[in-house]
């Protein structure tokens, strides 16, 4: 399997891209319409929505000011209930955990329930190369992983997919099953379920993110949909679960309170289909459940963000919600980031994580609009976060010179009344002749990003102040 | 939300680049507005308030621009800004800007006062009814600084609902961006483009003649899209349509 390589640098031929392809197009206006609409409406329903997001924020906080503590108590928990934990200080460390794991279990086959940190490590690629076969189970997972992509959508993976484009994987990856008509869903889902069950019943391992870590219980939690999960870490000998660090809560209550914004935020359910609670491994008398729970937790430059300008980003709960509302992954979709968490969100991850030089055009790529953070169940600011790689990335002298200059020009204008008065004046004075009579300028030199699409008005005459000091004088 | 003063505060302009430079009409319609909601209007000397920079990474040169507003508006019982984006830089982030700063108590002493206009209007003076009527159908943009920054959503309905005539056709996604965004639109035209094209038609599919919003880099660039298109709609700022002027020009027309 070849794997995209991802990076963030070639985000513009990347978005110009994605803004020609119409199936993505279509296929966005739909998550738009179906997502955030619902949250919507599920937050109208619950009155004590607002109350239950400052009361989530208040509980990730307190965790992240005491993370140390909270990782520690997990620790003991799970390993009181006969899991053990792994600390993965990075990518490779984590990657070499699960081998290490896979390999002690001669492992073949690999379930996989959905996990962005298994896509952050770049899991699949690595154990496909020792040799195992990794299966996503989550199913549009299962359909990216037939067509060699990355996810495009935290929680809607496969969302740049159209059916007919699923019924073309499914054709040519399921020869032995009946062919699909491009409209065809449910046949394509049973085929898929036949797929996977087979899988489910052979897999040696299976490997899960979480979406919780609960400190009190040593318990990890996952939401999902379509029970993928629970067969996925059911069923093999071995239940390998992968988390951020920042996945911890002091308790099951808190558990409770933060779940009750999550799927509101992401899908606009009051609950996931599913919810899973898993507790070390099968107990004397257990009738089912794998033999053996690891948990791997990795930092991977998370810990960095402790103290820093970024440290809200940790409050994350991965719900997807930013994205649905951006007006900026609403044109241009996941893959246009080449980063792992794509969106609002990824454009503060992936520049924390994986540095500004790599990542500079996604703090850039955004208008400033707010919209996420107006529907972050965390609150997290991410315009503030934006504007903060902004000004390190002027400060490392990275920022295109160009801009800094006009910048500059501006400024010393712009700080000086008097000057700014008379200069301005001359400059609307001069274009309003060109440009008044027929009201707009459809090509200005300088202005040629602007004029390329759109027409730019023109200068009604002086300027406002010119003629406000003129009128005041008379 | 204070009670509405019957006194008659010294209110300062806070004119904002784009009216000043573009559209000295939106200015004149916002101090009529004040004048006639009882306020003593002045237009101290001023630049911009600095978001450029601000939004650009540069914080040393937002903080140069942005000194000059601070010194501009001292001593004023208010300062209104036809705009959202421009009050919401004001009120939202001169705070952080100058945070630690000699000038901290200045930049939260100048948020307080600052207000964007409708928002002013209705809540501070009262203003409920007003005398303009317009016999057309217009549909309304949400800036994003307005929902977002300087609390101003209901407000210009409310004013707009008063004018004998004026009948509003609300947009679908009125609260998505327009994909303005200041630099943005230069840095990443593509997107800003497709953004701005959405907009455009979401308001076009209303039906309505004129498209009104309160911020002047939303109705450039919506404006932009329309005319470039050829569209028979017309750009106004809401000022202008609250003032009764509908003889200028719209945003983007020439005067043949």
């Amino acid at each position: 399997m070849t794997v995209h390589h991802l990076t963030s640098r070639d985000f513009k031929a990347k978005s110009t891209a994605a803004l020609e392809d119409a199936v993505l197009q279509g296929n966005l206006v739909k998550l738009k319409d179906n997502f955030l609409a619902r949250r919507t409406k599920a937050k109208e329903s619950l009155p004590e929505f607002e109350d239950l997001r400052d009361a989530s924020v208040v509980i990730k906080k307190h965790t992240i000011a005491h993370l140390d503590f909270y990782l520690e108590a997990f620790e003991a928990a799970v390993t009181a209930s006969g899991g053990r934990v792994h600390w993965a200080r990075d990518d490779t460390e984590a990657r070499a955990i699960v081998l290490d794991i896979c390999k002690q279990e001669n492992a073949k086959t690999v379930t996989k329930g959905k996990t962005m940190v298994g896509e952050e490590i770049g899991i699949n690629p690595f154990l496909e190369a020792h040799g195992m076969t990794p299966i996503e189970t989550d199913l549009g997972e299962y359909i990216i992983q037939l067509a060699k992509e990355p996810p495009s959508h935290i929680i809607a993976p496969a969302i740049h997919k159209n059916r007919q484009q699923v019924a073309a994987l499914f054709n040519e990856h399921h020869p032995h099953l009946e062919h699909r008509g491009d409209d065809d869903v449910d046949g394509m889902l049973a085929d898929a379920r036949t797929v996977l069950r087979e899988q489910f019943l052979k897999a040696d391992v299976g490997i899960t993110g979480a979406n919780f870590l609960i400190a009190e219980t040593g318990q990890t939690v996952i939401v999902t949909n379509e029970g993928n999960g629970d067969l996925t870490q059911l069923l093999p000998r071995v239940h390998i679960a992968l988390a951020g660090i920042e996945k911890v809560v002091p308790t099951l209550e808190d558990t409770m309170t933060i779940m009750r914004v999550l799927a509101r935020s992401a899908t606009g359910q009051e609950m996931s289909s599913y919810t899973t609670f898993s507790a070390g491994g099968r107990r004397k008398g257990d009738l089912d459940g794998p033999e053996a729970f690891h948990v791997v937790l990795l930092d991977n430059g998370r810990s960095k963000l402790l103290g820093s300008p970024t440290e809200d980003i940790l409050r994350c709960i991965r719900c997807g919600c930013c994205l649905n509302a951006c007006p900026v992954y609403g044109k241009i979709g996941g893959h246009a980031y080449g980063s792992t968490y794509s969106g609002p969100v990824g454009a503060v991850l992936t520049p924390s994580l994986a540095g500004l030089s790599e990542a500079h055009h996604l703090p850039n790529a955004s208008s400033l609009c707010g919209r996420c953070e107006e529907v972050c169940p965390m609150r997290i600011p991410i315009p503030k976060m934006l504007r903060h790689f902004r000004e390190e990335e002027v400060a490392s002298g990275k920022a295109p010179a160009t801009a800094r200059r006009g910048i500059a020009l501006w400024a010393w204008f712009a700080s000086r009344p008097g000057l700014y008065r008379a200069m301005t004046s001359l400059g609307t004075d001069m274009l309003s002749r060109f440009g008044r009579k027929r009201g707009r300028f459809s090509s200005l030199p300088m202005a040629g990003a602007w004029t390329a699409t759109r027409d730019l008005a023109s200068p009604q005459g002086s300027s406002f102040q010119s003629q406000w000091a003129k009128r005041s004088k008379s | 939300m204070t009670e509405p003063s019957t006194s008659s505060p010294r209110v300062a302009l806070l004119v904002t680049c784009l009216v000043d430079l573009v559209r000295p009409s939106v200015g004149f319609a916002a101090v009529k507005l004040l004048e006639e909601a009882g306020c003593i209007v002045e237009v101290p000397l001023q630049t911009c308030c600095g978001q450029p920079a601000y939004n650009s990474g540069e914080r040393d040169k937002a903080r140069l621009v942005a000194r000059t507003m601070l010194d501009a508006f001292e001593g004023y019982d208010h300062v209104v800004a036809p705009s959202g984006s421009c009050a919401g830089m004001v009120i939202k982030h001169y705070p952080d800007l100058f945070e630690g700063t000699p000038d901290a108590a200045r930049a939260r002493n100048l948020a307080d006062r600052t207000f964007e206009l409708t928002r002013y209007l209705v809540e501070q003076r009262g203003v409920t009814d007003l005398a303009a009527g317009l016999d057309a159908t217009i549909t309304y943009h949400d800036s994003c600084s307005c929902l977002r920054e300087a609390g101003t959503r209901e407000q210009p309905r409310a004013l707009l609902g008063s004018l004998d005539g004026l009948t509003l056709n609300e947009a679908r996604d009125r609260e998505v961006c327009c994909g303005f965004g200041g630099t943005f639109a230069a840095k990443y035209p593509a997107i800003s483009t497709a953004m701005a094209t959405d907009k455009a038609d979401r308001m076009e599919e209303t039906g309505a003649e004129i498209a009104v919003a309160a911020d002047m880099g939303c109705l450039l660039n919506i404006a932009g899209i329309l005319k470039r298109r050829g569209s028979k709609m017309q750009v106004r700022h809401v000022a202008e349509i609250l003032a009764g002027d509908t003889q200028t020009p719209a945003i983007g027309e020439g005067e043949g």
